[in-house]
């Protein structure tokens, strides 16, 4: 039965909610909010109280072992405790807006930042024209590089319109490809999981 | 070792130190490279500019946190910008996720500014964040003032002039999404297919790819993808004579541009690089394993 | 228009005095009105005809009365608009009737038209638009029960080799030969996302084989419900190699909930743990090339897998191996070899058969003018 009460969940709730995205009942849209947006957030909201004590028990593991980059971890705890507290004491207040503004918003920006710096180590080291197809993948990202800046225009006026022809006819027919692809595997999996087939994501058989 | 076997084994951080390099120079002294406007970027702007005061508002959708705001920020604020110098009535919505309200408010706040003539309530409103991103979307096709009831500052959606002839989609001219996310795909799925609204869309240049083939179908009315289609959307505003304000997506292409041929060169470089050390290998009878 | 749209909200019955005109103004003709079909109810919609004269006609004024309700203003459509929605204050069950007359810019209105049928709005259990969605589905359904079948009759699938998930066993031994351990994001979407799932899936299989190497693996992750996942799945591949023991619950936690903040802290990790493997499994957006760089920087080997198409590419410029789209979801069935779900794959493909066989007769017909094949893929 232990094994069985999951797989009969999965398959009860998913059947449910294929079936009612065809009902436009208000019953229908009442059974889809409490299970979406009252189960869930409950559930989210408890699981968040597990992660929270995941957390600290990782970095206080870290801190009593003095590991590498231990004095991280203080601050990540610290750091936490920080914005929880002022949230809770200032109600979201200024100061609180302020902590999100002059903290995390340039932390984010920065982070986000770096990608330019790592994708032109990566295209050093990854673009080189070892056969026929990194040949052609090398050339297309070349023409797209440049007609994407003003500087593509510059150097020669059909640029911007050759950089179009690519963005709306192979590239795109490639991700519509692998999207069909991705949406009929994502049908499968899920029907896999509803039937009870796939249970390698439940950590037991 | 040669110079070509020390080259292939750059340091990255020497690579990191070119590219910040041609990043800053133009920001301290622009070339002022032209800006050729494309497609779907005209037909966003065109749409909107055939657009005037007796339309139906245009919503524009905050979806973007702060770190993809400086690609998303110049699009937001020239929507904005463009909404209303043709008096084009605008809803300001904070997103469908909490993270996003702050940019949406520095937004409204900073163009705003540059409209002191233009008054709250009547020319633009602001609308805060409701949990439920899909119910949100479906919500508003039923009624605005019921989804909502408040606006951001929390008065009540009934007393704003601006939106009292404006009750859900069949009302408003146009949404634009402006997007670091999938929440495009939202938009389209739950307020285009089953209300009929027309949408919009600004995203980073890493999403534009993947929404060439709605564009293509016509479910986007137009889209501004990346910086560039930032920048073109500024140009446009120019040659119209509209304000553009400090034209941040412009200025940042420059940047751009320069950034984009130094990894050119690099990958020209490498791949020399590569094909010579082969060769000098091949003489003298390295055998290489193929890959 | 001014003066409709001031009483748009309300049910005020019709004290204003609007200056009628009933010679040059006509009012709309033919009102018909039915329930929105397909919907949750309280709503209904009109159609009518235009004036034939409409030179000086701004829009039409809409009017509702049932039973206990006068008649009032319920709505306002635009001159070139021959539809409307009401959807403002109905009731379901309810007897309604609409009369309509025609507005200018003055304010001067045309006399009322005639009253419409009797019209009652009701919710729908089905939605009749959608039905082809519903019978793809059903056909689909059809063909991965068919060919589960067919696979416990003990018929062997053929599936096509995926080297990304052949090189797990490599990177694994790897990590194990260099005593490093091997690194597992499982992205960074939470638990109701088919790609996470999936990662989820490929885990148990990572871990046992971890466990039989008797060498480490560390799970960061981003979403709590995925971190309780994780730790179950990965005790269970280590209890199934039959080493328990080895099962540290350290190795599998919660690291943080912001994307990019996950993103610097998994390269904390690879930066001060210098795992020899690691593996980008599951949903990633814009911190796919941040972490598979930072990697790369470390000397490990890389097998990335995203269902994310925007991603694939940072993924197949910065890893060793890379599986893409639907390969990932495959991944279960491949590495298990377990015949119901590798027969599973084999419905995707006659499934895309299908698809391409619609495309292609799809876009002759449409070349043809015979457009009835897209309405078999229309929804609504």
């Amino acid at each position: 039965m232990r094994r069985r009460l999951p797989v009969i969940i999965a398959f009860g709730i998913g059947f449910a909610m294929l079936i009612q995205y065809f009902i436009p009942h208000p019953r229908s849209e009442e059974f889809y909010n409490v299970i979406v947006q009252q189960w869930f957030i409950i559930i989210y909201a408890f699981m968040y109280i597990f992660a929270l004590r995941s957390f600290f028990m990782h970095h206080i593991t870290k801190v009593k072992k003095k590991k590498e980059g231990y004095i991280f971890s203080a601050v990540a705890m610290v750091s936490v405790l920080f914005m929880l507290l002022s949230g809770l004491i200032t109600s979201r207040g200024p100061f609180f807006d302020s902590l999100y503004n002059y903290m995390i918003a340039p932390l984010q920006g920065t982070m986000f930042s770096l990608l330019a710096f790592f994708i032109a180590s990566a295209a050093f080291r990854a673009f080189r024209a070892r056969n026929v197809q990194a040949t052609l993948l090398l050339v297309t990202a070349t023409i797209v590089m440049i007609g994407r800046v003003p500087i593509g225009d510059y150097l020669w006026r059909g640029m911007p319109d050759l950089v179009e022809w690519i963005m709306t006819v192979p590239s795109m027919a490639a991700m519509r490809g692998i999207r069909i692809g991705v949406g009929l595997g994502a049908v499968a999996t899920a029907m896999k999981i509803m039937l009870g087939i796939e249970r390698s994501y439940m950590g037991g058989e | 070792m040669g110079f070509w076997q020390r080259f292939l084994q750059l340091d990255r951080k020497w690579i990191f130190l070119g590219i910040a390099i041609v990043v800053i120079i133009p920001l301290i002294k622009p070339i002022g490279l032209p800006i050729k406007p494309t497609k779907p970027v005209i037909d966003l702007f065109t749409y909107i500019d055939t657009l005037g005061p007796e339309s139906g508002p245009v919503m524009v959708v905050t979806g973007f946190d702060p770190s993809t705001m400086p690609e998303l920020m110049p699009m937001e604020q020239a929507l904005l910008r463009h909404c209303l110098t043709k008096g084009i009535p605008v809803i300001s919505f904070g997103g469908l996720y909490p993270a996003y309200i702050g940019m949406a408010k520095m937004a409204i706040d900073e163009v705003s500014a540059d409209f002191p003539d233009k008054k709250y309530g009547e020319d633009y409103v602001f609308l805060g964040f409701i949990p439920g991103v899909s119910a949100v979307i479906l919500s508003i096709g039923i009624d605005i003032a019921t989804t909502f009831g408040n606006d951001y500052y929390g008065t009540p959606i009934d007393s704003l002039p601006m939106l009292r002839g404006v009750k859900n989609y069949s009302d408003i001219s146009l949404v634009v999404d402006v997007s670091g996310t999938s929440t495009p795909e939202y938009w389209l799925m739950y307020a285009q297919e089953r209300y009929g609204v027309n949408i919009g869309v600004a995203c980073t240049a890493v999403s534009a790819p993947a929404y060439y083939a709605f564009l293509q179908s016509g479910q986007f009315v137009g889209m501004m993808g990346g910086m560039k289609g930032a920048a073109e959307y500024e140009e446009l505003m120019a040659r119209k004579g509209y304000p553009t304000g400090r034209r941040n997506a412009t200025i940042g292409m420059d940047s751009q541009s320069l950034a984009h041929l130094l990894i050119i060169l690099l990958i020209i470089l490498g791949n020399a690089g590569y094909f010579i050390v082969r060769r000098g290998e091949r003489r003298r009878g390295i055998i290489r394993r193929k890959r | 228009m001014l003066i409709g749209l001031l009483f748009f909200f309300g049910q005020m019955p019709i004290t204003v005095v609007a200056r009628t005109d009933s010679i040059s103004l006509k009012p709309p003709t033919n009102l018909r009105a039915m329930d929105t079909p397909n919907d949750h109810g309280k709503s209904i919609t009109l159609f009518w005809d235009c004036p034939l004269d409409i030179s000086n006609i701004e829009g039409f004024q809409i009017f509702r009365e049932a039973a206990d309700e006068s008649l009032h203003l319920a709505g306002y459509a635009p001159v070139n608009k021959t539809e409307y929605v009401d959807q403002l204050g109905l009731r379901n069950n309810v007897e309604y009737q609409y009369s309509m007359r025609s507005i200018n810019l003055e304010g001067v209105v045309s006399i009322f038209s005639e009253l419409s049928p009797v019209v009652t709005a009701y919710p729908q259990w089905f939605k009749k638009n959608e039905v082809n969605i519903l019978i793809m589905i059903i056909i689909y359904f059809g063909l991965v029960i068919y060919f589960v079948r067919i696979a416990r009759k003990g018929k062997k699938i053929f599936l096509r080799r995926i080297p990304g998930l052949d090189a797990l066993e490599e990177a694994v031994g790897r990590a194990t030969e260099m005593g490093k351990p091997i690194l597992y994001v499982p992205g960074i979407w939470p638990m109701d996302e088919i790609g996470t799932i999936a990662a989820m899936n490929i885990l148990k299989p990572v871990a046992k084989k971890v466990a039989q190497y008797e060498s480490r693996i560390i799970v960061p992750c981003i979403d709590p419900i995925v971190m309780n996942v994780a730790q179950q799945t990965v005790k269970e591949g280590f209890t199934e190699a039959g080493r328990p023991d080895r099962y540290n619950q350290d190795d599998v936690f919660f690291l943080t909930s912001a994307q990019f903040a996950y993103a610097a802290g998994v390269n904390g990790i690879m930066v001060r743990e210098k795992p020899a493997t690691n593996l980008f499994l599951g949903v990633f957006f814009a911190e796919s090339l941040l972490l598979a760089e930072t990697g790369n920087a470390t000397g490990a080997i890389q097998i990335a897998g995203t269902d994310r198409v925007p991603q694939l590419p940072f993924f197949v410029a910065a890893c060793d191996y890379c599986i893409m789209g639907e390969e990932l979801y495959a991944a279960s069935a491949y590495l298990s070899e377990d015949p119901r779900l590798v027969s599973s794959i084999k419905a995707q493909d006659w499934g895309k058969m299908a698809i391409l066989i619609s495309l292609f007769f799809g876009s002759v017909f449409s070349i043809l003018g015979l457009r009835f094949i897209l309405s078999w893929f229309s929804a609504g």
